[in-house]
């Protein structure tokens, strides 16, 4: 117990940061109603993005920016093989992620993992975040806003603002539009391809900065760290939309609600693990979790509405026989 | 103002399920016309119309709204001039958004869409004003999931969006088809209402010929992806559901035809 507890901070910490990353697939799999599984390696493209520019001297925000913009880079990659060549939103997702291994693995110049050099300390102070401060804030080494808590915490707040803001305005509402309805989105005037894109590329830029974070926080970057990142965020979603969905009616509440369903992910996690799962069977329970998860809705709507359904269908051939009755009359 | 010349479309072609569903239609409409389209399945109507939309490209032919030659734009490029009402409820709104919002998309219909405010304050009491005439009760519930609303709800919801723009040519496709007997008469007043108001351009297919009769200026029947009876003035005044049977199995030579209209 005490293990666990000790290692709870850390948990959070993961959590918030992954659930950067969810918010970014809420917004493609919730708002767009695509699934898009560029994620896996968008993940992983903000972390070598940033490792490589920061190692190399330039700024921590300015590192940061960049593996943002990598990160809509490769979402409109995605975005342009769906809208422009046809290909299905899933399989496209596919083929970017498959793309972007090669591409991080070049971008790392062709190793599997690359370090931060955080032994030393003046480069170390000048992360954003980091594992040793979770520590370190606690112990008193450092200050206790350099917690990852409450940095990754704020960054959080500041991109729900951010999201909530544009979402309001006439082009995200016309993003909204697109993914609840696309026939109605078109005769509306609205080019659903732009905004499909738009979304994908605003969601992987997401989903890379929360790699760039994840990078910081861990000292470096590998080129398998993305893997399974989907699963990990469809999680955060669907543990935020189960528990808060009746509490949290506002755009900004569900999008936190996704962070706090991720932070909940990495405690369960970190529960299980602490009982002395193998840590290699982690995948499989994530996916088992998710799998569980999806088919409720599904379960639901088919053996608790199927009465409900056979009388509005026994009502709408009511309502037919009776306008034919009327021409006929 | 809506200027059709010799269209042609076919499905599936090279394939036995080759299907041609217009056979070089043309048809001129007058600004502020109203004119119903009638015919059974199968004969044409929701093709002409899903085609002036830009839903799919004609094969052949020339569409042109208000002297512009739309033949080759997109469909959300002819939305600044078009307005629609499908048949399915669930397609002309966004359920997961609320009643304003639906609103303030269909108000920014033909604008580029920015970074300004999704919905400002004015137009929201303007919303209200709208919804009021509508007699639903929608004015209260501004903010609710259109997805909460009935069948009927969003139909006059949608018909409130499709003209809130004035739009130069509106699409009516059998937007009461779906609807019961009770909830179909009063979008179709409504739909009246609106449209002698405004002086719209519009295309209305219905299933139902003594609705077709009643609304328009105009009334035309297609069959077999043709117009195959085009009635208008004094003579479309006096027409009744039974003369109307009888000029169309003139036309298509034969009394079968009669059930396949009134039972469709």
């Amino acid at each position: 117990m005490t293990g666990f507890l000790s290692a709870l901070p850390g948990a959070i910490s993961q959590g918030l940061i992954w659930g950067i990353m969810a918010i970014g697939v809420y917004l493609t799999y919730k708002i767009l109603d695509v699934a898009d599984l560029t994620v896996d390696g968008s993940f992983c493209t903000g972390g070598a993005v940033f490792v490589m520019l920061f190692s190399a001297g330039v700024n921590l925000w300015v590192a940061l920016l960049a593996a943002f913009l990598a990160g809509m880079l490769a979402g409109l990659v995605t975005g342009l093989l769906h809208t422009l060549c046809g290909i299905p939103a899933i399989l496209s997702g596919i083929l970017t992620q498959l793309a972007l291994y090669s591409v991080n693995m070049a971008i790392m110049n062709f190793k599997a993992s690359v370090s931060l050099p955080i032994m030393q300390a003046e480069v170390l102070n000048k992360l954003l975040v980091s594992l040793r401060f979770v520590q370190g804030a606690l112990n008193g080494s450092y200050p206790i806003w350099r917690h990852p808590i409450i940095v990754v915490g704020a960054v959080t707040i500041v991109l729900i603002a951010i999201l909530y803001w544009f979402f309001g305005t006439e082009l995200g509402a016309a993003l909204r539009a697109t993914g609840s309805n696309q026939n109605m989105a078109q005769a509306q005037g609205i080019n659903t391809d732009v905004t499909k894109v738009l979304g994908l590329m605003l969601s992987n830029g997401l989903v890379a900065l929360s790699g760039a974070l994840m990078c910081q926080y861990s000292g470096g970057n590998e080129i398998k760290v993305g893997q399974g990142a989907i699963v990990i965020g469809l999680a955060a979603v669907i543990i935020g939309e189960v528990l808060l969905d009746k509490v949290f009616h506002n755009f900004a509440l569900k999008l936190l609600s996704v962070s706090i369903g991720a932070i909940i992910y990495y405690i369960v996690i970190q529960a299980v693990l602490q009982l002395g799962l193998n840590p290699n069977f982690l995948k499989l329970l994530s996916a088992a979790v998710v799998a569980v998860f999806l088919s409720i809705p599904y379960w639901k709507g088919k053996y608790f509405h199927g009465q409900v359904k056979v009388q509005a269908a026994g009502t709408d051939m009511g309502a037919e026989a009776k306008i034919g009755g009327d021409k006929n009359a | 103002m809506l200027e059709i010349k010799d269209i042609w479309k076919v499905f599936n072609a090279g394939t036995v399920n080759e299907k041609v569903a217009l056979k070089g239609v043309s048809l001129t409409l007058k600004d502020g016309e109203f004119v119903t389209v009638i015919g059974g399945n199968g004969a044409g109507k929701s093709t002409l119309m899903n085609a002036v939309a830009g839903v799919y490209p004609v094969d052949a032919g020339n569409i042109s709204i208000d002297g512009v030659d739309v033949t080759h734009l997109a469909e959300y490029k002819r939305a600044p001039y078009i307005g629609r009402v499908f048949q399915d409820p669930m397609m002309g709104t966004a359920a997961t958004m609320q009643i304003e919002e639906n609103l303030a998309l269909a108000a920014r219909r033909g604008q580029g869409r920015g970074l300004r405010s999704g919905i400002t304050k004015g137009e929201r009491e303007q919303y209200r004003e709208l919804l009021a005439t509508l007699g639903l009760g929608l004015e209260d519930r501004l903010t609710s999931k259109v997805g909460l609303l009935s069948g009927g709800q969003r139909q006059a919801l949608t018909l409130l969006m499709a003209t809130l723009k004035k739009p130069k040519l509106l699409l009516l496709d059998e937007h009461t088809a779906a609807l019961d007997p009770k909830t179909a008469a009063k979008v179709l007043e409504t739909t009246e209402t609106i449209v002698q108001r405004d002086k719209l351009t519009t295309l209305m297919i219905t299933h139902n010929m003594r609705d077709a009769i009643a609304h328009g200026d105009r009334l035309i029947m297609m069959y077999e992806g043709k117009i195959a009876i085009d009635v208008s003035g004094e003579e479309k005044k006096k027409l009744t559901v039974e003369g109307l049977l009888e000029m169309f199995s003139k036309v298509s030579g034969s009394d079968e035809a009669d059930d396949k209209l009134l039972l469709s």
